[in-house]
């Protein structure tokens, strides 16, 4: 298990508002492809500004075959650990929003066909804030969402 | 043995009264006295079942014997409220049938705290739990001995050992499982340096929760399985899972936390699937957490948990869609020992018995050489630990949700020695509580600040930045979800007032802040003082100093001005009980 996240984990999205392509799982190397930087998308200051720019829609369904994996108190804002599963056939896209952030769209990713739809990346948030992932599957938009715990941190025990 | 038989059969019948079943122990018990050289009777616990668990947690680094008052504020808001641990005093004697003026009473709550100290002493102390131990597994052979940890820290000596003295305390009492919190703030290198060297062979070092920030890869094994009495029993590891938030970050930089339950029932499943018939899981979560863990973690037969230092008479039993699970939680400062014997028949634990055993340092000798190590570790500090830098005449205790008075000595030395207007003090629930009429030593205020991160600060805070720091920290507290709560209290806060509402939301628990009669303006900005920062390492003085020299400069503290927040919404919350 650990070898095989150790292959389909993407380093390229480290940073904050990195756009990847994944293409290949499994014995096919990864391959990172920037696409064209969708600058408002990125730039917009709401969730729904923000889908609506890069999905086309921000009609969500809530749906309990994206599952969200993300820490309930962050350890550190600046690196917040998520990932993103779907049990869902012909995923085209995941994407991920801080909603509280300034810019709430952190990161998108576009995949190929047959790739498994597994992601995981760090993400910038500036305060505590629903963390959404959007899989976009078939011309829809599934989505789950977390609270994520941004605090000052000290004075425990 | 320092209790004559007349004392004992006393003794017996406030136990019985108070509900300890103690007599319905064994035959004939009232008539026998004490032993000659081991504990006395009231240690007499018949054993049960084939595998038993001794567990204690969050000793911090209390090698001798200590006073240590149970708060009389601990609020449980929304689900929590009114719900075990958060029942204080009356409400707690009323609620587990103990007799008030009895030792438990004393044990278990604040009340008539001085006086039924004088009456019943100290409690703890490494020398007399050993002695315990050593006489409850010689009750019953093979029984395992869990330390839930916060083991190698609170203490002058264990701060200048770098919990050497602590480490060793641990192979002489003979423990064969720990997990980890304030252990990690020596820092990763001197952590992963004790479990290769001095643990090897000896003692497991276990935790589920804790994986490397790159690859997410477990840092020491999630669990261990030991046979007891032809039992597979297995014990898995949850260190404190905020230990990277509310503990510097920088002295353990690669490794992640958090509550992972998610992975705490993969560890089940593998566990259950290895043939464990028994499977406990020892906690550092707290126990508002582990109550919520043990809803939706199947397949665990007990959690024993630490952190919040909650000394809890009897487990609480969680039912879940596999089964039903005990919750416990077993106290701080050495102060009690849990015992819990499980009947395990067929695969399967069919029945339990558990008792929280207070540790009454004058029932039990101590044991000779957990002795000769204490003293031997002490020795080359001596001068400096019994320095006595004042004395006082009112009580000092610290654990409880808002200021205790030994933290409003450190808030007022704070303000008085840096020229500050506001003080803040981290909300620890360790640090020992002195009586009216001793003196205050160095080794007394080490108790309440030996930390590795303990410099001391001045900054410029505008009023909106500390009401900010402040609704922070209650939220830490008093969320209503136990998966975002950190333990540890309110932090402690001089000059200052302010009102707190625990049952509302972040941003809207703290009001009414004032300075001096004014009320706080949130541009202007106040000179604040504090210590244990967490964000980086510090050049500075430590606490220590500021409030010895306060002390040396006082001395006598006569009195001391508790300044509590007022308290809304917390009228009936029988966590409640203003003194």
């Amino acid at each position: 298990m650990t070898n095989m996240k150790r292959r389909t984990f993407l380093k390229g999205s480290l940073a904050v508002g990195a756009l990847g392509v994944a293409i290949g799982t499994g014995l096919v190397t990864p391959r990172v492809v920037l696409a064209a930087w969708p600058k408002d998308a990125f730039k917009a200051t709401t969730v729904n500004d923000a889908l609506k720019s890069l999905l086309g829609s921000s009609a969500l369904m809530g749906s309990s075959k994206v599952k969200l994996k993300a820490p309930d108190i962050a350890e550190n804002g600046a690196v917040v650990p998520v990932s993103v599963t779907a049990s869902i056939d012909g995923v085209d896209s995941i994407t991920i929003l801080a909603e509280k952030n300034l810019n709430p769209l952190a990161a998108s990713f576009k995949l190929g066909p047959g790739t498994e739809p597994y992601i995981s990346t760090r993400i910038k948030m500036g305060k505590t804030s629903s963390v959404i992932a959007v899989v976009k599957a078939g011309g829809k938009l599934y989505s789950t969402g977390k609270q994520v715990k941004v605090t000052i941190g000290g004075c425990g025990g | 043995m320092h209790i004559s038989r007349r004392e004992f059969l006393q003794l017996l019948a406030i136990a019985a009264a108070s509900g300890f079943d103690l007599a319905a122990a064994e035959p004939g018990l009232a008539a026998t006295g004490t032993h000659p050289k081991g504990p006395s009777r009231y240690y007499e616990l018949p054993p049960f079942g084939n595998v038993s668990i001794l567990h204690f947690t969050d000793a911090h680094a209390q090698l001798n014997p200590v006073y240590f008052r149970e708060p009389n504020i601990n609020l449980g808001v929304a689900s929590m409220r009114g719900r075990v641990p958060h029942i204080v005093g009356k409400h707690l004697l009323q609620r587990y049938g103990i007799r008030p003026g009895s030792r438990e009473a004393y044990a278990f709550t604040y009340l008539d705290f001085a006086e039924a100290a004088r009456r019943f002493g100290k409690v703890g102390g490494f020398a007399h739990l050993a002695t315990l131990i050593k006489w409850i597994r010689a009750q019953r052979p093979g029984a395992l001995l869990l330390d839930g940890g916060d083991t190698w820290q609170g203490s002058a000596t264990a701060l200048w050992t770098q919990g050497q003295d602590m480490v060793d305390a641990q192979l002489l009492l003979g423990v064969d499982v720990m997990t980890p919190h304030w252990e990690m703030t020596y820092g990763a290198k001197r952590v992963k340096e004790i479990i290769d060297k001095d643990f090897k062979g000896k003692i497991d070092f276990v935790a589920q929760n804790v994986l490397d920030n790159e690859w997410e890869e477990p840092v020491f094994p999630a669990y261990v399985i030991r046979e007891l009495n032809g039992v597979p029993t297995a014990v898995i590891g949850q260190a404190f899972p905020y230990t990277p938030i509310a503990n510097p970050r920088y002295m353990i930089p690669d490794w992640s936390f958090g509550i992972r339950d998610d992975r705490m029932q993969q560890m089940v499943d593998e566990v259950r699937g290895k043939g464990a018939q028994v499977v406990v899981v020892l906690s550092h979560n707290g126990m508002d957490v582990d109550l919520k863990m043990a809803t939706r973690v199947q397949g665990i037969d007990a959690i024993m948990g630490g952190h919040t230092h909650d000394a809890v008479p009897k487990p609480i039993l969680v039912s879940n869609g596999g089964g039903k699970t005990l919750v416990t939680n077993a106290g701080s400062n050495g102060k009690f020992l849990g015992v819990l014997d499980l009947d395990v028949r067929g695969g399967k634990v069919r029945g339990h018995r558990y008792r929280l055993l207070p540790v009454f340092s004058n029932l039990l000798p101590p044991d000779p050489q957990m002795q000769a190590h204490i003293e031997q570790v002490r020795k080359p500090f001596a001068h400096k630990l019994d320095e006595t830098l004042a004395t006082t005449d009112t009580l000092l205790y610290r654990r409880g949700n808002f200021n205790g008075t030994f933290d409003q000595l450190i808030c007022d030395a704070l303000m008085d020695v840096m020229g500050a207007q506001i003080s803040l003090s981290p909300g620890f629930r360790w640090g020992v509580s002195v009586l009216p009429g001793s003196p205050i030593t160095f080794d007394d205020v080490m108790t309440q600040t030996a930390i590795t991160y303990p410099t001391v600060t001045l900054n410029n805070y505008t009023g909106a930045q500390i009401k900010n720091i402040l609704e922070d920290v209650a939220d830490n507290l008093f969320n209503k979800d136990p998966y975002y709560q950190q333990g540890g209290d309110m932090v402690r806060v001089g000059g200052l007032r302010y009102s707190i509402d625990p049952s509302a939301d972040i941003g809207h628990r703290i009001s009414d802040m004032e300075l001096d009669g004014e009320p706080l303006a949130p541009n202007k900005a106040y000179a604040v003082a504090g210590w244990a920062s967490v964000s980086r390492p510090l050049e500075g003085r430590p606490v220590w100093d500021v409030v010895a020299e306060y002390l040396r400069s006082r001395k006598v503290i006569d009195h001391i001005d508790l300044n509590v927040p007022r308290l809304k919404n917390v009228k009936d919350n029988p966590g409640y009980e203003p003194v």
